[in-house]
């Protein structure tokens, strides 16, 4: 450090580049973290004066009244999308791990990896439109709870598959020898060893996927409706309720009752969606702290 | 099954789309009208297709909207992303990079609905009463600064739009980074370091050029993100339809927030016309979607098969 500035002329200019690159990598530490706070704060801010916790048990009416509806409507909906996209998401990234393998051991499956990454990154309110256009109109399903899951689904089913992919990857070719050793047949040793081993990645994906599945808002405003009843136990012709669609709805209503379903529904999203991550978290440190201590 | 659904997707795309290709025409990508037509009586023929009478659509305001709020979302994000990726590999000490970088994960989590609430509640008011004005005010008069002087709006629309996209986009490209910067071997840094490079230095020379292809992968996927967002732009875009915004403040929509927006009065059209038109949106933005996705796995995956890129800096 004790350079003689003055005999090296470049130095100071490059130590005040050094200066200004790290002000800056802190900079934009500060512009992604503040305004993350901001708008967690500022939803919150706006709720607490005017929250009062019946909104939890009553029934929405109109712009008004409760949200009971509206969170039971997500958890129906999360809970549906982890049975369909779980299984259809978990099947395919088991397809991509354990059997689409070239024969030179490379990674195969070339169609199918495609189709999940363009599936990814495919703008929600086009599957949204054919949802609505193909399933609750086309084929006269109505607004419901299937075509919203069946749209959603298909959203989510890329992050399992790539989850469930990268988790069976992992599990140590140890324990496929081991298994194969113990005359185990193929779908025995599967099931029982490396998916066994490969849970945690797989719980975490899902995770996520019900976090997306719970926050989402493009795909469900034209497939599953709305409604001021409880969920039924249909899965055509009944629209249901969800929590994204107050919020899109009510913000720029003309009432206060409105605004304040919003932002209790914004609230509630909030405290739901992260303690999915927060839970996917734990798992994944958890495990990572297993198989430390296997070694 | 996922093979399945993308062709279900992109077949009902299409053959919904095709009337609406048709009357269109090539004009559609060029011309700005958005001219529903006259729902209640009258219809004309176009090209066999039965219309409103005088209903006209282009979709270049959507497009140009589209491409100009990805442009601002990228060019905010990209560099913060990747001075926050510094932040929490180098500069930040462990027990406080860990819990900081979980938190800018957990903002990708954060459903848009709330993203777009707050832009349009609390940060565009903000941004057109403090921020706006002041820059509005003291731009000079040249070439590209030009957009950022005139009226600056209620905070509704194009720059707020690009900023808030930015912020979602942010914590794709910067955990991904993050990620690429910690499978960076120590020793190239630290024999970088050893020849008296400043941090900026090992940075520039070493670290980022060690996983360019992969920040490029995954500034193109939140690319992709930007493009397809709907619900936070049709809530602080202002959703206006028909003109390109004349400065960077002015009220716009893009394709996405189009669609969601316009597909309940669309319904009311009974030649189904306008459905079909937003079909044509909605092929349009899939496309780029998909262009844009092919090309980031193509960038991806020639990154992970080449070496250590060191001195091709």
């Amino acid at each position: 450090m004790a350079i003689d500035v003055a005999a090296y002329p470049r130095t100071r200019w490059r130590r005040g580049k050094s200066l200004v690159f790290r002000a800056f990598t802190m900079g934009s530490l500060i512009f992604v973290v503040g305004p993350a706070v901001w708008l967690i704060g500022s939803v919150v801010a706006r709720a607490v004066p005017t929250w009062r916790w019946n909104v939890l048990t009553t029934m929405s009416q109109g712009t008004g009244g409760g949200l009971a509806n509206a969170i039971v409507g997500t958890g129906v909906i999360m809970l549906g999308v982890l049975v369909m996209a779980g299984t259809v998401g978990i099947l395919t990234g088991v397809y991509l791990s354990e059997f689409a393998v070239r024969r030179s051991g490379r990674a195969g499956g070339g169609v199918m990896r495609v189709a999940i990454d363009v599936l990814a990154g495919f703008p929600s309110i086009v599957l949204g439109y054919v949802g609505y256009i193909a399933l609750c109109v086309g084929l006269g399903w109505g607004f419901s709870l299937l075509p919203a899951l069946m749209i959603v689904s298909m959203m989510v089913v890329p992050y399992i598959a790539k989850a469930t992919e990268s988790a069976l990857r992992q599990v140590p070719t140890n324990y496929r020898e081991g298994a194969e050793a113990l005359g185990m047949s193929g779908g025995y040793a599967l099931r029982r060893v490396v998916v066994k081993s490969a849970l945690p990645g797989i719980v975490t994906g899902l995770l996520i996927a019900l976090s997306i599945a719970g926050g989402e808002t493009a795909p469900l405003l034209y497939t599953a409706g709305v409604t001021n009843n409880l969920p039924t136990w249909t899965l055509l012709h009944h629209p249901i309720s969800y929590l994204t669609y107050y919020i899109w709805t009510d913000w720029n209503q003309p009432t206060a009752a409105a605004h304040v379903v919003s932002y209790d529904a914004s609230v509630i999203l909030i405290v739901m969606v992260l303690a999915l991550l927060v839970f996917a978290r734990l798992v994944v440190t958890r495990t990572q702290r297993h198989t430390e201590g296997a070694r | 099954m996922p093979i399945a659904a993308l062709l279900f997707v992109v077949v009902v795309l299409a053959v919904k789309a095709w009337p609406a290709i048709r009357v269109n025409g090539f004009g559609f990508l060029t011309s700005s009208a958005w001219l529903p037509g006259n729902t209640y009586g009258g219809v004309q023929h176009v090209h066999g297709v039965t219309i409103p009478a005088g209903a006209r659509y282009g979709a270049w305001p959507l497009i140009a909207g589209t491409l100009q709020t990805s442009a601002i979302a990228i060019l905010i994000a990209l560099p913060i992303s990747i001075g926050t990726a510094f932040a929490l590999t180098e500069r930040l000490p462990r027990w406080i990079a860990r819990p900081v970088g979980f938190f800018v994960e957990i903002l990708a989590g954060i459903p848009s609905v709330i993203i777009g609430l707050w832009g349009v509640l609390v940060l565009g008011p903000y941004l057109a009463h403090d921020v706006y004005p002041i820059v509005a005010n003291h731009v000079p008069n040249v070439p590209v600064l030009r957009y950022f002087s005139g009226s600056v709006g209620y905070g509704e629309g194009l720059l707020t739009s690009g900023l808030v996209l930015g912020l979602m986009i942010v914590p794709i490209i910067a955990s991904t980074t993050r990620d690429l910067f910690l499978q960076v071997p120590p020793l190239p840094k630290e024999g970088a370091e050893a020849l008296g490079m400043t941090d900026a230095e090992v940075a520039r020379r070493v670290t980022i050029p060690w996983v360019r292809s992969g920040i490029i992968g995954a500034t193109v996927l939140g690319l992709g993100r930007a493009l397809g967002e709907t619900i936070a732009v049709a809530m602080v875009s202002g959703s206006v339809l028909g003109v390109v915004s004349p400065n960077v403040y002015g009220t716009m929509t893009t394709i996405a927030a189009t669609i969601v927006s316009q597909l309940d009065s669309a319904a009311t059209d009974g030649t189904g016309f306008a459905v079909a038109t937003l079909a044509e949106a909605g092929l349009l933005l899939a496309l780029i979607s998909i262009v844009v996705n092919l090309l980031a796995r193509r960038i991806v995956s020639r990154s992970s098969r080449m070496s250590a890129p060191v001195g091709r800096a």
